[in-house]
């Protein structure tokens, strides 16, 4: 858990620096790192709200950047579906990417049993504070550090690794260049609408390549 | 930027990160998505970030880059170098950052 929480503590330090230096007031990085509390969705939504894009556009574009974590929840409802409500949206909500892949390597069984719960807040008190503290960490430094250095674009480079490791076979290059050309070329329409219109043409792009070349495995899955 | 706006924008996202994190959670019988929404699943983190960062990283003032004495290019080919060399996203950014400094500070671009 050292050396994943290291990496955590990396990454919020960067997305602390990236806010305040993308020009976000420090307290209102703060309130947003506590809060919010997902890492890319944040630096997704910086450059929007530096614009002042209409808060759908900013809250659409957050909701595709989280729908992995729409996948996860399938898996943590086998785990925790029977508790109650609340308390299942609270788990949900402290869990992130790293909690979920130590999670399933630790319970590869779906089922529950008593040792899961101090398990996952184990590992959440661990990874929550990693994260927040590097964030803090990054918001008070960035306020240290002359805006002319450029390292709001730290969190464009976060983003675009995330973008490659989301890579994996022709049909998702495509439907990334299709997004990332439509985003450029319709840029200059208003409210940001270029991201909502290079997030369709990227997804429309990718489903049309799934129906015109259906993957083997898909087939025979349906 | 307007107060309410961005009290608004982080309450909003707040809610996000509690409906994403939570979708097959709220309910209480187990739900199934249909095969076309899973496959959109597939796409739309990916056309996301790509719509996002890529007129971050071409566009100055909603312009094509006209130069080539422009930092952001080259710390986005270092950056991209070493994510396939290494396949790290933290040695993708480090890098990245690096030349972007060194290329500023030093050269004054």
């Amino acid at each position: 858990m050292v050396e994943p929480s290291l990496g955590i503590a990396a990454w919020g330090l960067v997305t602390g620096v990236a806010m305040v230096k993308s020009g976000l007031p420090a307290p209102f990085a703060a309130l947003m790192a506590v809060i919010v509390n997902a890492g890319s969705a944040q630096l997704a939504a910086l450059p929007l709200l530096v614009s002042g894009a209409p808060l759908w556009v900013i809250f659409a574009t957050a909701f595709c950047v989280n729908l992995r974590f729409v996948i996860y929840s399938a898996h943590w409802a086998k785990y925790f579906g029977h508790f109650p409500r609340r308390q299942r949206l609270t788990l949900g909500y402290f869990a992130g990417d790293l909690n979920y892949v130590l999670f399933l390597r630790r319970f590869p069984e779906p089922r529950p049993s008593p040792e899961q719960l101090p398990y996952f807040w184990g590992s959440v008190v661990w990874g929550w504070s990693s994260w927040m503290g590097a964030s803090l960490l990054g918001i008070f430094l960035a306020d240290r550090v002359p805006t002319e250095w450029g390292l709001g674009f730290a969190g464009v480079l976060a983003l675009l690794g995330i973008a490659y490791s989301l890579l994996s076979g022709t049909k998702s290059w495509v439907a990334g260049a299709v997004a990332a050309c439509a985003a450029v070329a319709a840029f200059s329409m208003p409210f940001k609408l270029n991201i909502v219109v290079g997030i369709a043409a990227g997804i429309a792009a990718g489903l049309l390549l799934d129906r015109t070349f259906p993957d083997p495995v898909v087939e025979r899955a349906s | 930027m307007n107060g309410w706006y961005g009290l608004a924008a982080v309450v909003g996202l707040a809610a996000i990160t509690v409906v994403t994190r939570g979708f097959f959670l709220i309910a209480e019988r187990e739900l199934t998505l249909p095969p076309w929404a899973l496959n959109g699943l597939r796409y739309a983190p990916l056309a996301a970030l790509v719509a996002v960062i890529a007129p971050e990283i071409v566009l100055t003032d909603g312009r094509l880059i006209a130069t080539w004495a422009d930092a952001r290019l080259f710390a986005v080919l270092a950056g991209t170098a070493y994510f396939w060399w290494k396949r790290a996203i933290l040695g993708t950014i480090v890098s990245g950052t690096a030349v972007l400094l060194a290329l500023k500070l030093g050269l004054g671009w």
